[in-house]
């Protein structure tokens, strides 16, 4: 196939993600994007093929069915609630992918020295560093939300000024080969240095900030996959990958304007680090507070005789799978005659939209799921709400207490209803490792247990009512 | 082309690629921030044709081949994994028959 045919093919592949991007912005058509997006990643691939600088069909066709088996079967198996995980574990790989490529090409071209031209050499080490970057962050955050590392925040002293020597040693790597010291060990050493730095970059950052470093290094990978389209002057790569990389930094934007922090507070603010003041006041109010935990049955009382119920759910429900358990409770208070709705905090879980997926998924009528603004408008006049495994999202510290880290996040203002009930496993702090006086308050109640455990119990004992 | 002409192009449509970028998604509803991130993971596993040109150069030099074919398995774990893990979380969203308010 001729140059100019590939390139105008290249263009419909174009043309379909920047479709795909549009349509997946609506929630009608956003299935569809994402369908057209993978008409277009398979026209790419098949005039990739077509290509007379393709040669070796069979090893690539191999490599693909490995890949993409491991991809289709992960993607299948996972549940729902370890779906951030995945998505981090898949930009991972994507990054990974185009280092690789940068230190291929670099291999290729640099054992004749001086025939390297300095933009090419400048991409392939763009794309070598925010590509190693991206692999090694994305393991980190799968890690940390797979639990197989703590997640809460990893600190040391000196770690900013570590981070910043190292990120500077690996770029000043980078100047030097682009300058012309064609070194391949240099090279070797600048994936290194960035793969290091792309775990102690991550390894600070507290779990419940995961979402928003996955939606960054997702468009870090974006500008790397950029980066070797120039490096191979190839339109798609350099387009497509722009596109990720503008449209997930937009999105790593919006994401964080939901928490109310701003991206750098997230990247450095070692979330989750409780000051010592703020460690203090939480320890002295607990002091004056006291827990009072609630059987089943106490509550299902409460929830039955009540006008109005609004649930929040928070990962907790996701853990337990309490979703259709959820449904079913509300079925039959519904057919009680009682109101009932869910306030849905737009981070609450561990991706924003992650309780609306789940809820769906337990086919929650729509109109029941409340967003953020409404739902406060309401709990003044709500008998009770029952919190499933949120904690943070509904934690009264982020208005009123100044050293607590979540301060100025807008939350769900649950105390101003009658009576909060708090189904949780245990009096552990939340993900994010905060203290939480909404169960201290006089208001609250708590129903310790499984979420779905609890769950049932109560739809058992409200039909016993 | 000379190769310089063809720098100024690139970076000329790298430039548009990022108002587009920003352009497209402005607005986007809270509950689709998880699938429109998963849906532009999905998207940048476009690398998968950086691999396989890398790849399929038959390079005399076996080791660029190699790395080549590492990047295709993990290009293709991005491409498949990405769309798949998108359209799950979608399929949730699909519509569905409204309920009898008091039922």
């Amino acid at each position: 196939m001729s140059r100019e045919a590939t390139n105008l093919l290249y263009l419909v592949t174009i043309v379909t993600f920047v479709l795909a991007l549009r349509f997946l912005s609506n929630p009608a058509t956003a299935r569809r994007g994402n369908q057209i997006g993978a008409i277009g990643m398979l026209v790419a691939i098949v005039v990739t093929f077509a290509q007379n600088a393709v040669v070796s069909y069979w090893e690539i066709a191999v490599g693909m069915v490995i890949g993409g088996a491991f991809g289709a079967v992960a993607a299948r198996k996972v549940r729902m609630t370890a779906m951030p995980q995945m998505v981090a574990l898949f930009n991972g790989v994507g990054g990974g992918a185009a280092a690789l490529i940068s230190l291929a090409e670099f291999h290729n071209l640099a054992p004749d020295p001086g025939t390297l031209k300095t933009d090419i050499s400048t991409s392939i080490m763009l794309s070598a560093i925010i590509g190693s970057i991206s692999f090694a962050g994305s393991m980190i955050a799968f890690a940390k939300l797979q639990e197989l590392i703590g997640g809460r925040p990893i600190v040391y002293p000196l770690q900013q000024v570590t981070n910043a020597l190292l990120f500077a040693a690996v770029v000043a790597a980078g100047i030097a080969i682009a300058a012309g010291a064609e070194q391949q060990w240099l090279i070797w050493a600048l994936v290194l240095g960035s793969l290091l730095f792309g775990v102690l970059f991550v390894l600070p950052i507290g779990g419940a900030d995961m979402p928003v470093v996955i939606s960054l290094l997702n468009a870090f990978t974006g500008l790397a996959a950029a980066a070797t389209g120039f490096e191979l002057e190839n339109n798609v790569l350099i387009v497509s990958g722009m596109l990720v990389g503008a449209s997930g930094t937009m999105l790593t934007i919006l994401m964080g304007r939901a928490m109310n922090r701003s991206i750098a507070n997230v990247l450095f603010g070692a979330f989750g680090q409780v000051a010592p003041s703020a460690a203090a006041a939480a320890a002295a109010g607990s002091s004056d507070g006291q827990v009072r935990s609630a059987s089943a049955e106490d509550v299902a009382v409460m929830l039955a005789y009540a006008h109005k119920v609004v649930f929040v759910p928070g990962y907790g429900m996701a853990v337990a799978q309490a979703q259709h358990d959820v449904r079913a409770l509300a079925d039959l208070l519904e057919s009680r005659g009682v109101e009932v709705s869910y306030a849905i905090h737009p981070v609450a879980g561990r991706m924003p939209g992650h309780m609306n997926v789940l809820l769906a998924e337990a086919n929650v009528p729509y109109p029941q799921l409340k967003e953020m603004d409404d739902a406060n408008n309401e709990f003044s006049r709500t008998d009770v709400v029952l919190v499933i495994g949120a904690n943070d999202v509904v934690n009264p510290d982020a208005r009123s207490n100044q050293g607590s880290p979540i301060y100025g996040m807008p939350i769900l203002n649950v105390d101003q209803s009658q009576q909060v009930v708090v189904l949780k496993r245990s009096m552990n702090p939340g993900f994010a490792g905060i203290e939480n006086p909404l169960f201290l308050n006089p208001k609250t109640v708590m129903l310790f247990g499984d979420a779905k455990e609890s769950v049932e119990k109560l739809a058992s004992s409200v039909k016993a009512v | 082309m000379s190769h310089g002409l063809l720098l100024t192009f690139e970076i000329t449509i790298l430039v548009l690629a990022i108002f587009l970028g920003f352009e497209v998604i402005s607005k986007v509803p809270t509950l689709l921030h998880t699938p429109l991130m998963s849906g532009t993971n999905a998207i940048h596993g476009i690398v998968i044709v950086g691999a396989m040109l890398v790849a399929g150069a038959g390079h005399k030099d076996t080791l660029t081949t190699i790395i080549g074919l590492v990047a295709v398995v993990l290009a293709s774990a991005n491409v498949v994994g990405g769309f798949v893990v998108t359209d799950r979380m979608l399929e949730m969203f699909k519509k569905r028959e409204r309920r009898d308010p008091d039922s």
